[in-house]
């Protein structure tokens, strides 16, 4: 049985990072997440974990001292948003080309400009083809627990790869919510000592990380590098269901929500599956077929299993918080029809909904009006306009 | 261990042969001689900013390095090194490491007074047990020979190019070993390969011996950005002593020392005519940016002697 307690997504993240008690933090504060190395330099400051905290200059520093540490043999942890994950960038790539598992909580924010410090996830959608597996979450719940899983994930020998765990900024991060914290020791058990296979600070076997690596190798080395992305999925799924067994909390690569005889259906991340989920409630008593489903596993991408389940539906809505700027739809959206399309599956209708940029509210009525929409494409079969816009003035 | 050239010339090597600097190139004899001022059962964890050093001595999958080394990207050498710095502080606290571990981060000037300067500076205040060396070879010479804020006035680089109206590079060079004093490290020092290379050595081996952040600015001269006969290299070095455009000094725990005072201080001619990147200086219009120079040699020089002689009252 966990410890029932109420706290803040920061809060959540920064006591998931105390009771995993990793051996670098290196972090610089920037809105919303900064509250995640305040309190994790308390937790330093009281002796409450072993960790070295390297409080650097710059998110720039944050990632490549996590590189370093890494490397050099030892569990790196970072927390960053926004602007910060942007300067992080080029190291984004380095420590997954690196095969460095280093876990980075991102407390998703817009990215600039103009600078804005609210909620969208035009951050860590930036940065979903830097090598990182990216999981989302909808509740602080659902952040502490991915944060427990990510380093079980990223360290897998068959993955050794970074881990991000995303969480909207504010709406989770600063709002105090119920949780169920797993006790210290099971999460000890759970996630182990970390044993790389090779590190700088072994004197017995010295290595050398970081190479000019040029047309013989590269390609094989990025070749190995997708394996591993691709081998992340089951690694995910095999530690989730671990995961489950000692806290009585299964996710998968996705959540359904009353999708089974669903005509038409959203997709959407993180915290707006709650105002989601009560939408689909409300509908579901008036009789309409609505249901929801919220990828947790978005790098690596489940191709092949969403557009299994997106199969059933006649209509659906893949609503993004971040444009491209490519006209031509959201990420999430890109991504979704393209699996729907390699798999065959072309019989439902699929629009795009880009919403709440820089924080703009996503009240019920919004959902509502895109699930009114979706169900009179599932009666006539006519799609008006695919790419749209929620809750803005044109 | 008082210096001695030929128990430091049998000290095992640290950065083999084989790897694809150029000929005549300061930063390996640099490279060397630093790491054989390690004691040789330390281990070591030595990082790298991009630049020449790093593309020449790390091929995959060749590696010129004996100890471990890391190189992550351009301008966070001393910011990776200092996470390997914190990673082996808390193995050893938790005992999971039971030996020392010396960390060095080199970079060229470009990755050090420029790109990598904000990633020094916060590495150095942070405290991290490192030493940051900085192979001074006055450009960006990996990318071919582009002025940096190292480059001494004058010089004629890809991006100050001497041209018909504007001869070379119209700023003085930046003074980085001044800006690392005043961060107050235990340690800081300016040298260069000369002679029996005891200064270097010397200074090697307080640096990281040294409990606490260290900096070492070493002049590297580069044959291909200076334009200087390749088999000339040590006199190169000796000619930047001797005029005083390359003083050796060091600065313990705030108390300056000069190192190196030469009895006839030469003209700056002297260094400056064997390197094409000068040439141009040397006609009848530009003869006068020689005597500019030379009087911002004097003006530094004259400065650090005072600052040594204000330490010795």
């Amino acid at each position: 049985m966990g410890i029932r307690e109420r706290m803040s997504g920061n809060e959540a993240i920064a006591v998931a990072m105390k009771q995993i008690n990793p051996d670098v933090v290196a972090a610089f504060p920037i809105t919303p997440s900064t509250e995640v190395p305040q309190y994790f330099s308390t937790f330093v400051a009281n002796g409450t974990v072993d960790t070295e905290f390297v409080p650097v200059e710059s998110e720039h520093s944050a990632m490549s001292a996590c590189i370093g540490a890494q490397a050099a043999g030892a569990r790196a942890m970072t927390a960053t948003s926004a602007n910060g994950l942007a300067l992080m960038w080029e190291l984004l790539y380095i420590a997954s080309g690196s095969r460095l598992p280093v876990v980075l909580a991102c407390i998703n924010r817009a990215l600039s400009g103009p600078i804005n410090i609210n909620n969208d996830h035009s951050d860590s959608m930036g940065a979903r083809d830097s090598g990182w597996i990216q999981l989302y979450s909808e509740t602080n719940q659902e952040a502490y627990d991915n944060m427990l899983m990510a380093h079980r994930i990223g360290e897998h020998k068959d993955v050794l790869l970074p881990v991000m765990v995303c969480q909207d900024g504010f709406i989770t991060s600063h709002a105090i919510e119920n949780i169920e914290l797993l006790e210290d020791d099971k999460i000890k058990g759970f996630i182990g000592e970390y044993k790389p296979e090779d590190y700088l600070l072994n004197r017995e076997n010295p290595i050398s990380v970081g190479p000019l690596d040029f047309i013989p190798h590269y390609f094989e080395h990025k070749m190995q590098q997708s394996l591993a992305m691709k081998n992340a999925k089951d690694v995910i799924l095999q530690v989730t269901e671990e995961f489950a067994e000692i806290t009585g909390r299964s996710y998968g690569l996705f959540e359904e929500y009353m999708t089974e005889d669903a005509e038409a259906a959203i997709v959407l991340l993180n915290s707006t599956a709650g105002t989601a989920k009560y939408v689909v409630d409300a509908l579901r008593k008036q009789g309409k077929k609505v249901g929801l489903i919220k990828p947790r596993v978005y790098r690596p991408f489940p191709v092949d299993e969403i557009a299994q389940a997106l199969s059933k539906f006649k209509s659906i809505a893949v609503m993004d918080k971040a444009d491209s700027f490519n006209a031509a739809g959201g990420p999430l959206f890109t991504d979704v029809t393209s699996a729907m399309f390699i798999k065959g599956i072309c019989e439902p209708k699929v629009i795009n909904y880009i919403y709440g940029l820089g924080g703009r509210d996503v009240k019920a009525d919004d959902i509502e009006s895109v699930f009114e929409n979706l169900l009179d494409i599932a009666k006539t079969g006519k799609v008006d306009s695919v790419f749209n816009y929620l809750g803005v003035r044109e | 261990m008082a210096y001695n050239l030929k128990q430091a010339a049998k000290k095992p090597e640290r950065f083999t042969g084989g790897h694809r600097m150029c000929a005549g190139c300061g930063a390996p004899v640099v490279v060397r001689q630093i790491l054989r001022a390690l004691k040789p059962e330390d281990h070591a964890v030595i990082g790298a900013a991009t630049g020449c050093l790093e593309v020449s001595s790390f091929l995959y999958p060749y590696t010129s390095w004996e100890d471990s080394f890391i190189h992550s990207a351009f301008e966070n050498s001393a910011a990776t090194v200092s996470g390997a710095e914190a990673a082996f502080t808390v193995l050893k606290k938790k005992g999971k490491i039971d030996y020392d571990t010396k960390f060095i981060a080199f970079g060229g000037d470009g990755g050090t007074y420029d790109i990598g300067f904000q990633s020094l500076s916060g590495a150095m205040e942070r405290g991290h047990d490192m030493v940051y060396v900085c192979y001074d070879n006055g450009a960006y010479m990996n990318t071919g020979i582009q002025r940096s804020s190292a480059t001494p006035k004058y010089a004629d680089t890809t991006t100050s190019p001497a041209g018909k109206v504007i001869p070379g590079k119209q700023q003085s060079r930046k003074d980085l070993t001044e800006v690392m004093v005043n961060h107050h490290l235990p340690y800081v020092a300016q040298s260069i390969a000369v002679g029996n290379m005891k200064d270097l050595y010397e200074k090697s081996e307080k640096a990281i011996y040294t409990e606490g952040p260290a900096f070492l600015n070493v002049l590297a001269p580069c044959p291909r950005g200076w334009r200087y006969n390749t088999p000339d290299l040590m006199d190169i070095n000796k000619l930047a002593v001797e005029t005083c455009a390359w003083p050796l000094y060091e600065v313990v725990n705030g108390k300056y020392t000069v190192n190196y005072k030469p009895r006839k201080k030469l003209p700056i001619e002297e260094f400056l005519k064997p390197q094409g990147r000068f040439k141009h200086l040397f006609t009848e219009t530009n003869k006068h940016l020689i005597q500019d120079i030379q009087q911002e040699i004097d003006h530094r020089w004259e400065r650090l002697l005072a600052l040594e002689k204000a330490d010795q009252q």
